[in-house]
């Protein structure tokens, strides 16, 4: 009894596993697709443009917002703490490296997958219930052409001058809270941040970082709208899995 | 949506991105303090480099002249094998000498040419030969108790 019970407790363990894998290797095969169809938004780049316009100005408020604010408090906290050793000046490496290295890239990809990444699922979720979809198809156009790669691109392009523009409004913020505000040596925060920051290791890297991010995020937002049941409950799980995955 | 608005938005979000990617390379990066750009290896072993990293800067007469470029033991003389890349526009004649020094009390570690008045200059890949190895607090404020109890004890002796 208490062997076959703990049997179907490890049972269940393996198929929650093997349920994950098989849905992240049906990302990769989309994402694997959604590159063969792209041909088509690049000869058609104002479909492309489109979608910029979607996922990237429409979250260029809640990115740079959050930016200004995210550097603002590193520029309060970090010359809070640096203040105890005497070497204040040094906030300014502090919020430049922190941004540029991982706040910018990981923050703006979450801000991204929460406003823009759930918008584009939930539109081809919605697509597809509404048979949209299929009509494209009935129509001899391959909706992944049309629909995905389009999207897909759209977020891709994106996000890497979200995540630089993340970072810049936090260097600024950190800049407007340290100097401006509470006075710390203007032309020390600026040269000890160039002293410290490489532009291959540090700025290159974090570019590198969002890039992949915009990959990773943008292909999730189209494959879960894409794969989504055709309800209005399919949908609602398919942006809440979007934004937490 | 018109085309044309369209098309200018995202042509100022596309140009935001660039202004913001410009802002970190230049005001942020260090692109612009990239000196020529072109740089030869010259080689220091010291007995004790302290806190001394990769990238740190290498200065003469308190300028930027180039970037340690890798810090190494040295197995067979037991000492750190320090490579420097210094800038091709400064050249350092052969009898340079090369300290590693602190900038402020508790600053980061650099290493300071001191430059010499021989005729030949260093080339590619030459070793510095007069080297002065990083100050160590502990062992300097060891060496000063050691000092004042001497003369402390010597002053005894004197009354006696």
């Amino acid at each position: 009894m208490v062997l076959e019970s703990t049997l179907r407790n490890i049972r269940l363990v393996g198929d929650g596993t093997l349920k994950i894998v098989e849905r992240i290797g049906a990302t990769v095969v989309f994402l694997g697709l959604t590159l063969t169809q792209s041909a088509t938004s690049f000869r058609r780049f104002d479909l492309v443009i489109r979608e910029i316009f979607y996922a990237g100005v429409q979250s260029l408020i809640i990115i740079m917002v959050s930016g200004l604010f995210v550097g603002m408090v590193l520029g309060l906290q970090g010359r809070e703490t640096l203040q105890n050793y005497g070497s204040e000046q040094s906030v300014g490496v502090l919020v430049a490296l922190s941004l540029v290295r991982e706040l910018g890239p990981v923050v703006a990809a979450l801000l991204f997958a929460s406003r823009a990444g759930s918008a584009i699922t939930a539109e081809i979720g919605l697509m597809k219930a509404t048979e949209q979809l299929s009509a494209m198809e009935m129509m001899a156009i391959n909706p992944m052409a049309r629909v995905v790669a389009p999207r897909f691109w759209g977020g891709v392009i994106s996000m890497p001058l979200l995540a630089m523009l993340f970072s810049a409004m936090g260097i600024i913020g950190g800049f407007l809270v340290a100097v401006v505000l509470i006075g710390v040596d203007d032309g020390a925060f600026w040269s000890q941040m160039q002293a410290a920051v490489d532009f291959r290791h540090d700025i290159a890297n974090g570019i590198i970082k969002s890039l992949v991010f915009g990959i990773a995020v943008s292909a999730i937002a189209t494959f879960e709208g894409y794969e989504a049941s055709p309800t209005a409950e399919g949908v609602y799980g398919a942006t809440t899995r979007t934004v937490v995955s | 949506m018109e085309r044309s608005t369209l098309n200018l938005l995202v042509g100022i979000f596309v140009l935001l991105g660039f202004f913001a990617f410009l802002v970190l390379a230049f005001k942020v990066g260090n692109l612009s303090a990239g000196g020529s750009g072109q740089t030869y290896t010259l080689v220091a072993n010291f007995d004790n480099i302290g806190q001394l990293k990769e990238r740190a800067p290498v200065r003469s007469a308190g300028v930027l002249v180039g970037r340690v470029k890798s810090v190494r033991f040295d197995p067979v003389h037991y000492t750190a094998e320090v490579r420097m890349a210094i800038d091709t526009q400064f050249k350092f004649p052969k009898d340079t000498s090369a300290s590693v020094l602190t900038s402020g009390i508790l600053g980061e570690q650099y290493i300071g040419l001191e430059a010499g008045g021989d005729d030949q200059m260093l080339k590619d890949g030459d070793q510095i030969k007069l080297v002065q190895g990083a100050v160590v607090l502990e062992r300097l404020i060891g060496q000063f108790l050691f000092n004042k109890a001497q003369d402390s004890s010597a002053a005894k002796g004197a009354q006696k």
